[in-house]
């Protein structure tokens, strides 16, 4: 006999109810995150208050205070420094950066001609971006673009003299172009340079590995800062007269080497690391040292060492800025030059101009690291911790 | 020891550089290439610094044009290579530059054992004091103990030395490498007295929080005359680079400025009709290598000298520095220029 739905049978389903808020919600999240015990409570609490102490400050000088736009230092210094602002004023002078924002992306590139260097950076991102998305295809059309091609294109649209176009000269360029042409010379020549030192270094090849170990050693042991100045100082008193050799070809050349071999060493690191079964494992299938190295060990070695080498890149796309002690003017070199104009000079100006660089900076390896974040995770095979 | 060694050596090659290009004929070379090449500071306010189209404007980098002036009749046939306080004289040596126009002060280690040649005096310049007024300090002998900010690498720290000692008085140095942080540094508090050539004390109080709350002391406690360089041994080119100086001078002690220059070549003056190369057979300019008319182009380019004077660093400009010693010699200064005859 079937029961008719006896009345202690619930006839609908369950509406669900939200989870007891010791596991779910804002509120679970800040218990165990921020106020699980005692002394997390202080920490966080001092944390806040120190947030609350300082943000509004620094956002009143960067945002609320600022001096958004106007054509000389009036508008960046207080009645008592010569300006229109009040007495006790203090902000960020963006004017300044606004003012000399051309100047700090090109240098002293002659105006009309600034479309060239446009040129080059539209030409560089269209070839980079698809190079750095794995899922594009012709990787290897695309490197050859932007590591063959691209270079001569750029060299003869920014120096010109050719085709028409009127020549250039170096001390012209400046600020963000000379630190991105750093940058991407020093990059892609250290690292096929790195890598071959690093394999040099390990050589059995008794004088390839001296070569390559006196050579990373000799050049790790100088300080960039000495390579740039006896380059600039020292070169041309040895040169006949008259005779000299561009300032930015001689930092280019140095920084290059330079990075070469902080690169080697990061990738014999990676290189130590290939277990020695491997390199057994591809000579019993009969493959050569070439095919070895290629196929078997640095895809491993490289993977391995990207945080290492992403470091490397960061910190030499940094160092570029010590170019200004030889008289030129990377980004951060045209931006202090600047506060020299008796136009804008104010209490905040310096400041300003700092922030701004320093932003510009950081934007360029938040980016990097970012991107060797994504690549650690793509090239993934079974080493995640 | 070692580090003497290495000053030796620095100076022999540089002597030995020096002799080498002491034959060059600086004037051709530079009609040759069609541009004059000059050194200038990596950034100076009123001195040497871009604009905001990136032009470099200022009193060093007028003198450049001024020499492009007489020598291409156009002032815009300049390069110029920013040079650091190290750099700056094997710059010259080496021929990298045709001219130091790069506020160095004339020494006479300078002018000997480093092979260059100086001449006219465009700025006289000195060491000087800025204090708190709340300080109450009114002499720098009153100064034992105080914490001074200044430039290191700089003759600035060494005279500062030189006075304390010499006046047995304490001090302790507050030294850093770049001068906008020795100005913040000043500006923060962290030191009492700020130290550096009078020049550099105006474009001080341009970034200053409340510049009125600070005096300059009245002493002076170094001579710092600022003016052009150029190799040992062209004496032509020495003369001309001399002979730009004086001219702007000259004009300035006839009153010829940009505006009228058109005009005094018609001046019954005979000393300006001279000065101007507009007196029959002139020989003015051809004898120094240069066209009759080179006065008149430097002055066409640049103004005479109180002009070049005020639109940088003088009335004219926000820095506001007073002519004082730079005057000319018969209004109370010592801007003195040899005749034209």
């Amino acid at each position: 006999m079937v029961t008719q739905n006896p009345s202690f049978v619930r006839r609908d389903i369950l509406p669900p109810i939200a989870p007891p808020t010791k596991t779910g919600g804002v509120v679970h999240w800040l218990r165990t995150n921020l106020f699980a015990t005692p002394k997390d409570t202080v920490l966080s609490l001092l944390a806040l208050a120190l947030l609350v102490w300082v943000l509004p400050h620094a956002a009143n000088w960067l945002f609320v205070n600022a001096s958004w736009s106007g054509t000389d230092r009036s508008v960046c210094s207080t009645v008592a420094q010569g300006g229109i602002k009040p007495d006790g004023w203090s902000g960020a002078c963006w004017a300044f950066v606004a003012d000399k924002f051309p100047q700090f992306m090109f240098g002293r590139y002659p105006v009309e001609e600034r479309w060239r260097p446009m040129l080059v950076a539209v030409l560089f991102i269209a070839l980079l971006i698809p190079i750095l998305m794995p899922s594009v295809k012709h990787k290897a059309v695309n490197a050859v673009l932007l590591f063959g091609a691209l270079p001569v294109v750029a060299f003869v649209l920014l120096l010109g003299g050719v085709f028409g176009l009127p020549y250039v000269e170096t001390p012209l360029w400046g600020g963000l172009l000379v630190t991105l042409i750093l940058s991407f010379v020093g990059i892609s020549v250290s690292l096929p340079l790195g890598i071959m030192l690093a394999l040099g270094r390990r050589s059995t090849l008794p004088v390839i590995r001296l070569l390559s170990t006196i050579f990373i050693e000799v050049v790790r042991g100088i300080p960039l800062i000495t390579v740039l100045f006896m380059a600039s100082v020292m070169l041309p008193l040895f040169l006949p007269q008259g005779m000299t050799v561009d300032k930015l070809l001689r930092a280019l050349i140095g920084v290059s080497l330079f990075a070469s071999a902080y690169m080697a060493e990061v990738i014999r690191g990676g290189l130590q690391a290939i277990p020695k079964g491997q390199y057994e494992g591809a000579d019993s299938l009969g493959l050569g040292y070439w095919q070895k190295t290629g196929l078997i060990i640095l895809p491993q070695a490289l993977k391995l060492v990207i945080p290492g080498i992403v470091n490397t890149f960061i910190g030499l796309f940094k160092d570029t800025s010590l170019v200004s002690i030889i008289g030129m003017f990377d980004l951060l070199g045209i931006v202090r030059l600047n506060f020299s104009d008796s136009a804008w000079a104010s209490p905040v100006t310096p400041m300003s101009g700092l922030v701004f660089a320093g932003f510009v900076f950081w934007i360029f390896c938040f980016g990097m690291s970012r991107y060797s974040g994504f690549m650690e995770r793509v090239l993934d095979r079974g080493h995640k911790r | 020891m070692a580090k003497k060694i290495v000053t030796a050596l620095v100076g022999a090659t540089l002597l030995g550089l020096g002799a080498q290009g002491a034959s060059a004929a600086t004037l051709a070379d530079v009609k040759a290439k069609g541009f004059l090449q000059c050194g200038v500071n990596t950034g100076l306010t009123g001195f040497a610094s871009p604009d905001s189209a990136g032009n470099w404007t200022g009193f060093d980098v007028d003198f450049c044009k001024a020499v492009a002036a007489a020598v291409f009749g156009d002032a815009t046939k300049v390069k110029y290579t920013p040079l650091s306080a190290k750099e700056r004289f094997p710059a010259v040596q080496s021929g990298e530059v045709d001219v130091l126009s790069r506020n160095t002060t004339w020494t006479i280690n300078r002018d000997t054992a480093l092979g260059l040649n100086f001449r006219p005096v465009t700025y006289y310049d000195g060491q000087g004091f800025m204090v708190r007024k709340s300080l109450n300090v009114k002499s720098a002998l009153e100064l034992s103990g105080a914490a001074v900010c200044v430039q290191t690498g700089t003759t600035t720290e060494l005279n500062l030395a030189d006075y304390f000692k010499t006046n047995n008085l304490q001090y302790n140095p507050v030294v850093f490498e770049k001068l906008e942080e020795v100005n913040s540094a000043y500006d923060a508090g962290r030191c009492d007295v700020y130290t550096t050539d009078q020049s550099g004390l105006y474009s001080l109080r341009l970034t200053l929080a409340a510049p009125d709350d600070h005096e300059v002391l009245p002493e002076i406690i170094s001579k710092e005359p600022l003016g052009p360089a150029v190799r040992q041994g062209d004496d032509q080119w020495f003369d001309i680079i001399s002979w730009v100086h004086y001219a702007l001078v000259n004009a300035e002690d006839f009153g010829i400025t940009q505006a009228n220059v058109e005009e005094m070549k018609k001046s019954a003056n005979p000393d300006i009709q001279r000065f101007l190369g507009v007196e029959a057979d002139s020989k003015i300019g051809t004898d120094l290598g240069l066209t009759n008319d080179w006065a008149v182009n430097i002055i066409k380019a640049v103004g005479n000298y109180g002009e070049v004077f005020d639109r940088n660093i003088g009335a004219g400009s926000p820095l506001k520095i007073e002519r004082g010693l730079n005057a000319l010699w018969n209004k109370g200064g010592l801007q003195y220029a040899p005749p034209v005859r």
